[in-house]
């Protein structure tokens, strides 16, 4: 190789490595959920106004919990795959809560995105069988489908119908900080961290 | 430089493109592709066949090939796919740099390549292929959030196909192409792999 290639060839290097740090945010995320990641990380990002109802009927901004740590997941009652995993893991979370209060209040809100037909009476049916208090674990719903989409976009949620009546969707436990800012996403097995990092 | 021009313009053609940008297949699998082949058409006809060895910069032809590497390498990040999905921009940007940076540096620069290099280039896609299949089929996870899980696992399977086919096109060339000749002055020369054109 002539020495006016090989310069060519480490120019080409460094420009592919820089173009591959660029679109990794530094190699640290090649998916687009870990991009999220990442992003969430290094700033936390505020959330778009929520109107909900949860299990008992209670309407509620998001903003309204504002003030305490909330971990939020996404679900809707029917799935039957990774939903129960994300349930069980909120479930774990409270009974750690009622066994070891720690002071500082931390919300667990499981928002469904199938309104349609998760209504409040089917949420407080789940929400009965999950053992969800409706003080520190509520599961709501959005009655509004533009706050709805809005909502998932700025959780980066992506939801597919499956073809089979149901839904695939990302998997993850989200934390909100006291300011109300999307702070931390975490995996479903790595809900304990959630937890820990949101104070509780 | 027709034929590379008219799958270009195939390819842009909206519902084709929503047709393979539906399957993560076909988005990953057959369009990328595609694009670079189109790119590569058209680079070649127009160095009238030749390889391009652009002043000397690109003699031995491992810039050209780096910047393929590299460019195929982007669009081949499961954030990328989405990015071309969900941003116009993106998805613009891809039909410009694929055919640009992949397919017409790839199809200058390949002939200029020594041999072992060219070996080296198919092993490793074999490999690369083989081990993305082997993640796309078992992953639990969505690695591309636009597409559904059983579209990664069929991109797994079709991944794990085009690698073990590669490897069993290449052996047999190695093993059944031309023998092991003479050459004068310098002794015994192992037989090419000649790879698909």
């Amino acid at each position: 190789m002539r020495l006016r290639e090989a310069l060519a060839a480490i120019a080409v290097v460094a420009a592919g490595l820089a173009a591959l740090a660029a679109v990794t945010d530094g190699f640290r995320a090649a998916t687009t959920d870990g991009a999220l990641r990442v992003a969430v990380a290094d700033r936390p990002r505020p959330l778009p106004q929520a109107s909900l109802v949860d299990q008992s009927g209670r309407a509620f901004l998001l903003s309204d919990l504002r003030g305490r740590p909330v971990l939020v997941e996404f679900f809707y009652t029917s799935c039957p795959t990774i939903c129960g995993l994300l349930v069980s893991r909120f479930q774990a979370a409270l009974d750690g809560f009622v066994a070891q209060p720690s002071g500082r209040e931390v919300v667990l809100l499981s928002v469904s995105f199938d309104s349609t037909h998760d209504t409040v009476a089917a949420l407080a049916d789940y929400a009965a069988r999950l053992g969800a208090d409706g003080h520190i674990w509520r599961l709501a719903r959005v009655a509004d489908p533009v706050e709805m989409r809005r909502l998932l976009d700025a959780f980066g949620v992506v939801v597919l119908p499956d073809g089979a009546g149901g839904f695939m969707h990302n998997a993850a436990v989200y934390r909100v900080d006291a300011e109300g800012r999307l702070a931390g996403i975490y995996d479903p097995d790595k809900t304990e961290r959630a937890v820990a990092e949101a104070g509780g | 430089m027709i034929l590379g021009l008219l799958l270009y313009v195939v390819l842009c053609l909206p519902p084709v493109a929503a047709g393979l940008e539906g399957s993560m297949l076909g988005h990953m699998l057959v369009q990328i592709p595609l694009l670079a082949l189109a790119g590569g058409l058209v680079a070649r006809a127009a160095a009238g066949g030749r390889p391009a060895a652009l002043a000397g910069c690109n003699a031995g032809g491992f810039p050209g090939l780096f910047v393929a590497l590299f460019a195929a390498a982007v669009w081949m990040l499961p954030r990328m796919l989405d990015a071309a999905l969900a941003s116009p921009l993106t998805e613009a940007a891809k039909f410009a740099t694929v055919p640009l940076f992949v397919g017409a540096p790839l199809a200058l620069s390949w002939k200029l390549l020594p041999t072992v290099a060219r070996g080296f280039v198919w092993a490793n896609l074999i490999s690369h292929a083989a081990v993305l299949g082997w993640l796309y089929s078992v992953s639990p996870n969505r690695l591309c959030t636009r597409y559904l899980l059983d579209q990664q696992a069929t991109l797994g399977a079709a991944l794990l196909i085009v690698a073990a086919s590669l490897a069993i096109a290449l052996a047999w060339r190695a093993i059944a192409g031309t023998p092991v000749s003479r050459t004068p002055g310098t002794g015994h020369r192992p037989a090419e792999i000649s790879e698909p054109a």
